[in-house]
């Protein structure tokens, strides 16, 4: 439903850039009076991430800061979580990859599988739809822990040979970790897809149907196609589950060579504060969330239609 | 479905269905096979092991666990769990409590930004609407091991401010060492509420109302203009107008995404885990977060079992009652 109104959004948008009339009905009082307000609240919004950047810059590395913009400036910081972001032997580039792996194998698999069922909900009609769609609803609602006992027993037994990968053992691997988000994700991008199709105009697949094109034709001609802002949207929210995904990998994994990833570094410097040197905590901070945040920055046109139903899995 | 009577009283358009069903199980057969994987097994197979007293020495396969009956759940119910400060009608009614105050603060804040965004005349708009959305685009773990160190009892921000303007009024800094998260006595005498709630609710405002906003933003640029006009002209007070031609606009947008904001809220796993832990005592503990410690550190798999089920059932309530408001099950095709 919220992908509905995210569409409504975008529609509504084109509306307000015709009508740009009353202009400067505010008095000079009241302008000021709603500037202060709009300032109040931009500082409560930029407090935090200011002081989380003045620590990460914080030349002197203090487990008690003292003001908030720092007597000059300094990336010792950077360069300390970098090689060695935690106790564990294990550094910011290696969990930094472990993360960028889960992600985009998470993203890509729920957004290929998701297309084809968000299709066949947004254009077929067949026995079952509603229910099915309920069902699919009912699970996105579903928390990640609903599932969390039995995956565990489930892949705790399971070792395959994987092409690639060797020998795996799905519990304690990255790949029984991606199986558990998959199952938050794929609901997820069927219904983001699915809002998203729908707002694709019928009359262009009932014209490829009067030219002679079969179904999976025009699915993959004119559908797919269409879809590509959609699909890399879904994508995107997919690839942030994965990348800050936390609940399966601090549950399944217990040694850092099994594919640690930031996540985990981040929850055991929360949980060593007290010897954790503020700066490093706050630049480990910056440096995971600088990539999906810089990109969201820059396409939260696109991006915040379809965000309003993301997140759903803790 | 109203499929079937159509093809009753128009035969005709029968052959038109049976290749569109065919079509549809071959699109959703990827995704349902993956979902009876992942997803519908392992709730059965839950549903099974709520029975049984599944523990760390039956992980192997090589011991089986004993059948209990429905043992786990009249524990749980009767918060004879062997765990620390676990109390079920607590944890329900916080759980329950917790996702509305928020939902509340956030539409309201949401809806009253979105406005003031929304004078004519007002100065700065994008530059503001373009800040105001920094909340939402940064991973709410981060933001939640952020406002963990924001609300530090020795070294947080919170403190230091409060310090600060303390100082002004010449009281000691010593006066403010407040330990936001870990608090025991609760700070007002009459409501049944630990510090480290009103610390998560304020983190959890802040990261809240910005998508709110948006949302309403939107449904605030669908009203046309003409409607602001005529009430005006019919003398409508600056709060008739916002009552009669605002809400009705706002209505259908934020009613929807209220309801998932309180499923959202309901299962949000990382403030409480990271900011207070559950604490003090349990009791910013939410069942997200107890279900996690029942795995993780407990491993009580088989009571974890019986408490996913229980949560399972809530959320399903939740769930349709979300679907009938929503309606968003109608498509394109229909």
């Amino acid at each position: 439903m919220t992908a509905v109104a995210g569409a409504e959004t975008l529609r509504t948008s084109a509306v307000t850039r015709t009508r740009r009339s009353h202009r400067g009905r505010l008095s000079g009082r009241q302008q000021i009076v709603l500037q202060i307000l709009c300032l109040l609240i931009t500082a409560t919004v930029l407090f935090p991430i200011v002081w989380i950047f003045s620590l990460a810059l914080d030349p002197r590395n203090l487990s008690r800061p003292d003001s908030l913009i720092p007597p000059g400036a300094s990336l010792a910081a950077f360069a300390r979580v970098i090689a060695k972001p935690t106790s564990d032997n294990i550094g910011l580039l290696e969990l930094a990859r472990n993360s960028f792996m889960l992600a985009s194998t998470v993203a890509l698999f729920s957004v290929l599988i998701g297309v084809l069922s968000a299709y066949a909900f947004s254009r077929l009609r067949f026995r079952g739809r509603e229910l099915l769609m309920i069902v699919i609803l009912g699970v996105l609602m579903l928390p990640a822990v609903a599932t969390i006992a039995p995956l565990f027993i489930m892949l705790n037994g399971v070792k395959l040979d994987l092409p690639l990968l060797g020998h795996v053992a799905l519990r304690t691997s990255l790949v029984g970790v991606g199986l558990a988000v998959v199952s938050g994700t794929l609901p997820f991008a069927i219904w983001n897809l699915k809002g998203y199709l729908d707002t694709i105009p019928k009359e262009l697949e009932e014209a490829a149907a009067v030219d002679g094109c079969t179904r999976n034709q025009t699915f993959f001609k004119i559908v797919l196609p269409l879809a590509t802002p959609a699909l890399a949207v879904t994508g995107f929210l997919g690839f942030v589950a994965g990348w800050t995904e936390f609940y399966f990998v601090s549950i399944f994994l217990n040694d850092p060579s099994q594919g640690f990833t930031l996540s985990l570094a981040l929850n055991k410097m929360v949980g060593a504060f007290g010897q954790t040197p503020w700066s490093d905590f706050a630049a480990f901070s910056i440096l995971f969330a600088a990539p999906v945040s810089i990109v969201f920055f820059f396409f939260q046109k696109y991006i915040v239609g379809g965000l309003a139903v993301g997140g759903v899995k803790g | 479905m109203t499929a079937p009577a159509i093809t009753l009283s128009q035969p005709r358009r029968r052959r038109r269905f049976s290749p569109d069903t065919r079509t549809a199980i071959l699109y959703l057969l990827p995704a349902f096979l993956v979902m009876g994987v992942i997803t519908f097994y392992p709730l059965l197979f839950q549903t099974w092991m709520s029975f049984t007293d599944f523990q760390l020495k039956n992980l192997s396969g090589k011991v089986q666990p004993n059948l209990v009956g429905v043992d786990n759940y009249i524990q749980i119910v009767q918060s004879k769990l062997n765990i620390p400060n676990f109390e079920f009608l607590r944890l329900l009614f916080f759980n329950l409590f917790w996702a509305f105050s928020n939902v509340i603060i956030h539409v309201i804040l949401g809806v009253a930004i979105a406005l003031l965004l929304n004078v004519n005349g007002l100065r700065f708009k994008k530059v503001y609407r373009a800040l105001f959305i920094l909340p939402v685009i940064i991973p709410p773990i981060i933001v939640a091991t952020v406002w963990r160190h924001l609300f530090d009892k020795d070294n947080g921000a919170i403190n230091m401010v409060i310090q600060g303007v303390g100082t002004l009024f010449r009281i000691p800094p010593d006066a403010f060492r407040i330990d936001w998260l870990g608090q025991v006595n609760d700070p007002i005498s009459f409501i049944p509420l630990p510090l480290a709630f009103f610390a998560l609710l304020t983190a959890n405002t802040w990261l809240g109302w910005p998508l709110n906003s948006v949302v309403a933003t939107g449904a605030l640029q669908s009203v046309p203009p003409d409607l602001y006009e005529a009430a005006e002209m019919d003398g409508a007070t600056a709060w008739q107008r916002f009552k009669v031609v605002t809400l009705p606009f706002l209505r259908p947008a934020m009613l929807p995404y209220a309801i998932y904001g309180f499923v959202v809220t309901f299962n949000l796993f990382y403030l409480s885990f990271f900011m207070s832990g559950g604490g003090p005592f349990g009791r910013t503990e939410l069942f997200v977060t107890e279900a996690y410690k029942l795995v993780n550190d407990f491993q009580l798999y088989g009571m974890a079992a019986a408490f996913s089920v229980i949560l399972f059932f809530l959320l399903l309530a939740i769930t349709l009652v979300t679907n009938r408001l929503a309606r968003a099950t109608a498509s394109y095709a229909d």
